[in-house]
């Protein structure tokens, strides 16, 4: 899954998506998460950097990355 | 011209009622004078006294009421021939549609008095006209909403049974309301056939994402500049109260395509709507600058400066490059003057 290149974020957890005029508001961790898949990190690295850093078993990080994911698409911030 | 040429020009500017259903006149001089300097002359053009840009002395010099269209071409160019002898006009930039027939028809003489122009001819006008929309979208492949011209009630059924609610009810210049009943239907089509005459438009809805563009032909099939802007405040009027500059070469090729099949000359915007299926349709054509051509100025196209520059027969080469994310809030503002200043302008015609 990769973000779209033009997608903008700000490390306050704002994004704007400059093809459709779209703005979302999100929290530090999506505003990291996001950081790391525009620099290229792999769905692995970013969950094992995730369960590194916080308390949360990797089953419970799988259903919140699928719902992550399932977001972006929905806010059409995915290169399909 | 050299540019310090441009910096002492006499400019006249029509629309400027910035209210809530706003003119671009007070938009366009804002951006001329960013472009080319605080030392130009901005005479206004008005038609009645409480058009807001009569009284903002710091962006008109001074403002002349003139005849509306109505009153035809005789009345306007003989209210401008005494406007020139005072100010020694240099430009007129119109911003009405309903103006701009007029202006075209008198382009010639203007510039025979030494006043420029730079508009679309009276066939790129009527192309886009609401009532043509549909045929110049077949004629040249564009996406635009199907639509019934309504002359009766009758009409109206036929158009509801068509196009099934909810639908766009237009009035032949101005004004639209979204009817999701025939009882509401049949009150827009009263109510805009009362003001603007017939036929009144019946529009298929379209259900999406509001994006304006604003363009600058050159006239030879061109485009100097195109900004898209997504609407991100909508007014109860389908006016833009806040939005946004946006990225995306669908829009870009849209405005080009328009200016190959048009050859259009002169500002103008696309009123599109988004769907769904990311398809682009175009709800209407105006033939003017819009209201928000400040933040063309702000992105970094100054389109009213690139015109008053073409308009003087300077080639220029096409804008490449805007900001993207540049974000336009319009707000309020209580104006005070004095009674006088109404009285005048009332009274005499010039304030």
């Amino acid at each position: 899954m990769k973000i779209k290149k033009n997608i903008a974020t700000s490390e306050n957890g704002f994004i704007f998506n400059p093809a459709t005029g779209d703005s979302f508001s999100g929290n530090a961790i999506a505003s990291a998460i996001l950081l790391a898949m525009k620099n290229g990190d792999t769905e692995d690295q970013i969950k094992q950097s995730i369960l590194d850093k916080y308390e949360v078993t990797p089953e419970q990080l799988n259903r919140d990355w699928d719902d992550w994911i399932l977001q972006l698409k929905e806010a059409n911030l995915l290169e399909f | 011209m050299t540019a310090d040429q441009y910096s002492s020009l006499c400019i006249g500017v029509t629309g400027l009622n910035a209210n809530d259903n706003p003119g671009p006149g007070v938009a366009v001089i804002r951006a001329l004078k960013a472009g080319l300097g605080n030392n130009i002359r901005i005479i206004g053009l008005s038609y009645e006294s409480m058009e807001p840009g009569i009284y903002m002395h710091d962006l008109v010099d001074k403002t002349y009421q003139i005849p509306y269209p109505t009153a035809g071409t005789a009345a306007l160019i003989e209210r401008l021939a005494y406007i020139h002898e005072k100010e020694q006009l240099d430009l007129i930039i119109p911003n009405f549609d309903s103006e701009l027939y007029n202006f075209i028809k008198i382009s010639a003489q203007l510039l025979q008095m030494g006043i420029k122009t730079f508009l679309p001819s009276h066939e790129q006008l009527a192309l886009r006209e609401k009532i043509n929309l549909n045929d110049f979208g077949r004629k040249h492949g564009f996406n635009i909403p199907d639509d019934y011209k309504l002359f009766t009630v009758d009409d109206l059924k036929k158009a509801a049974a068509g196009l099934n609610f909810p639908l766009v009810i237009k009035g032949k210049f101005y004004e639209a309301y979204v009817a999701y009943s025939l009882d509401q239907a049949i009150k827009a089509f009263h109510q805009l056939s009362a003001i603007w005459g017939h036929p009144v438009i019946a529009q298929q809805f379209i259900k999406g994402t509001e994006i304006n563009i604003a363009a600058l032909g050159d006239g030879n099939g061109t485009n100097v500049s195109i900004i898209p802007m997504r609407k991100l405040y909508i007014t109860d009027k389908g006016k833009a109260w806040a939005g946004v500059t946006i990225e995306d070469p669908k829009l870009i090729d849209l405005a080009n395509n328009f200016a190959k099949a048009t050859n259009w000359r002169g500002g103008y915007e696309l009123e599109i709507m988004r769907d769904a299926d990311d398809n682009l349709f175009i709800l209407e054509i105006n033939p003017r600058f819009p209201a928000w051509i400040y933040l063309t100025a702000a992105a970094g196209q100054n389109q009213p400066e690139a015109l008053v520059k073409m308009a003087f027969g300077e080639k220029l080469e096409p804008y490449t490059e805007y900001q993207v994310g540049k974000l336009f809030i319009r707000y309020s503002w209580d104006h005070v003057v004095d009674i006088a200043d109404f009285q005048q302008i009332s009274a005499l015609g010039e304030l």
